[in-house]
């Protein structure tokens, strides 16, 4: 097992409804789907967001489309009309979750993901920092 | 004759979309030989509060400003082939766009163009007040801002009625999105009113289709993990679908993007609440028994689409004036230059305490942290990463009164001479900002209709 971002491992894309977000998580490998599951709790996604005054976390599973949508209220402080962020919509938002760390196995990466190869114990630890 | 197959492509999935995607959908679909349909979706949440403040003032603006970039070339062609075109591009004057459709069309030599127009989502004349507010903006606050636009989501049967009526184009203002793929498949296919599996088929496409380049790799590639071709020139979608349901997505030809399963999963869950129970003016769609297969390359079928009857009552969306918003932006650069931006938002905060202006106010270390922060700027404050190369420091106020709005954006002008070494390269601007609320009204109290362009002289 390694310690990566969620971003080595899984895609996903966020989409606003007035002060509500919804951000689907989608493995590259189907295999990683039940650690995420395991992984990605609702209490953990809500963390990630408190600091945007998130107050709820909801965790629809998709498993026959191997996703996740997470559905979090009040975290577009207002919306895209009130707000003052420069994105209102919170569409870069789905990188702030991507950039969790989870827990998997080094088959279960991104093709393309620099850890997915063989890796020495260092690389492994770099990618634990990040 | 009724074909067993239509197509439906897209080409336009928000106001500010690339105005050259329609001509490949448009030559796509006719080289297919099958009959087929093309929309345009360009109408955002506050879309049209905006149009209504331009109708306001020039009672001839108010629809979409790029329609004449965006139907000019592909227009003929859709009349010489018979493909309809529906569009959103109405805005808060649909009869506006009818007319300029119609002018346009005689500008390029074409023949008269038969344009229907869909009416009834202004419900401004509506008691609002007295319908419950949608659930997931309980907690917005329109400040008790004056009203200048409440449309109602309004389902597809306005636009199946004018497509039946023999329209060659059909100009709608606030619809549901998925409504507008929806439509040419119900009066293609004579599906029922009530035919919620079916619907649901088409309300699905209509929903993979809609944010346009969204399905073949928009909002999508990330370079090294998912990498598209030529993202300078991504495919907008279409959809083949059959009368007895089966759904194909698939893009234009010839263009860059990709459609592939990972990009389709993407868009399905694509502001998405609870996935069995996505909710649209025509037909409650049950996305949780879906399956996704790349039957082709830049080919993916959508079966397991499920439907439930409609919800009673239409999505109405009320906006209301939400003052104003000023934002100014300043950078530096080069060595200690997160010092010295950190320093320049001390200041910035600090002058806004001096100057006393009404105001909500935030600042951000572009660089360092901003779209992901809170106003408080806490992610920002507690950044451990390396030192930036440069910083952009912008301030962003909200307020009443445009004059103080106006005033602390400028002060990120002032620090040109007031601000910390080599600080350059500032720009600032006021905006009018809407504040949308949405609330629940029955369909009874929304009559729509459709009609057609009066014949012109």
């Amino acid at each position: 097992m390694i310690e990566v971002p969620l971003h080595e491992v899984a895609h996903g894309r966020a989409g606003d409804k007035g002060n509500r977000l919804n951000i689907s998580v989608i493995p590259y490998k189907p295999e990683a789907w039940p650690l995420l599951a395991e992984q990605l709790t609702e209490a953990r996604v809500l963390e990630v967001f408190r600091h945007r005054g998130a107050t709820a976390v909801r965790r629809y599973e998709m498993p026959r489309i191997n996703a996740f949508n997470f559905v979090i209220d009040d975290v577009l402080e207002g919306g895209v009309n009130t707000a003052l962020n420069l994105d209102g919509h919170g569409k870069t938002m789905s990188f702030r979750l991507l950039a969790l760390p989870v827990r998997v196995d080094r088959t279960m990466l991104a093709d393309a993901s620099p850890w997915a190869e063989d890796t020495s114990p260092g690389d492994v630890a770099q990618a634990q920092k990040t | 004759m009724t074909s067993k197959r239509f197509l439906i492509g897209n080409a336009a999935g928000f106001s500010g979309d690339r105005v050259d995607a329609a001509l490949p959908v448009v030559r796509t679909l006719i080289s297919r030989g099958l009959p087929s349909a093309l929309f345009f979706e360009v109408l955002g949440e506050r879309t049209v509060a905006l149009a209504q403040m331009a109708r306001n003032a020039d009672a001839d603006k108010g629809f979409e400003p790029m329609l004449d970039r965006l139907l000019a070339p592909v227009l003929g062609l859709c009349l010489e082939h018979g493909i309809p075109i529906i569009g959103n591009f109405g805005g808060a004057n649909p009869q506006g766009a009818a007319r300029r459709i119609a002018a346009l069309a005689k500008e390029l030599g074409l023949r008269p163009v038969k344009v229907g127009i869909v009416e009834g989502d202004d419900v401004r004349g509506l008691p609002l007040e007295t319908y419950p507010v949608f659930e997931a903006d309980a907690g917005i606050d329109t400040h008790g801002g004056d009203i200048i636009a409440a449309n109602a989501y309004l389902d597809a049967q306005p636009i199946v009625a004018a497509l039946r009526g023999g329209a060659d184009v059909v100009v709608t203002g606030r619809t549901g999105d998925p409504s507008l793929a929806l439509a040419p498949l119900i009066w293609h296919f004579g599906w029922s009113a009530e035919d919620w599996d079916k619907l649901a088929v088409g309300a699905v496409a209509g929903h993979l289709l809609e944010c346009g380049a969204q399905l073949a790799g928009g909002v999508f590639f990330d370079p090294g993990y998912k990498d598209i071709p030529d993202p300078a020139n991504i495919g907008f979608p279409i959809a083949e679908v059959e009368a007895d349901g089966g759904l194909v997505v698939t893009k234009a030809d010839d263009t860059g993007g990709r459609v592939s399963v990972a990009s389709v999963t993407e868009q399905l869950l694509y502001e998405v609440h609870d996935p069995s129970r996505y909710v649209t003016p025509d037909v409650t769609v049950d996305m949780t028994a879906i399956t996704l297969e790349e039957i082709a390359p830049d080919r993916v079928r959508v079966d397991g689409i499920a439907g439930q009857p409609r919800p009673e009552d239409l999505k109405v969306t009320i906006s209301h004036d939400g003052g104003w918003l000023g934002e100014g932006e300043v950078s530096v650069a080069g060595p200690n230059c997160r010092a010295r931006a950190m320093a320049m938002a001390d200041a910035l905060r600090e002058r806004l305490r001096i100057r006393q202006l009404a105001v909500r106010s935030r600042i951000d270390l572009i660089g360092m942290g901003a779209v992901h922060d809170n106003d408080a700027g806490d992610l920002t404050r507690a950044h451990a990463g390396p030192e930036p190369v440069e910083v952009r420091v912008r301030i962003a106020a909200a307020g009443p009164h445009q004059e103080d709005v106006d005033q602390a954006a400028r002060e990120a002008l002032a620090m040109l001479c007031c601000g910390p070494a080599g600080t350059g390269g500032a720009r600032w601007h006021t905006t009018r900002r809407v504040a949308t609320r949405s609330c629940l009204v029955p369909r009874r109290d929304v009559p729509a209709q459709a009609r057609f362009l009066e014949e012109q002289a």
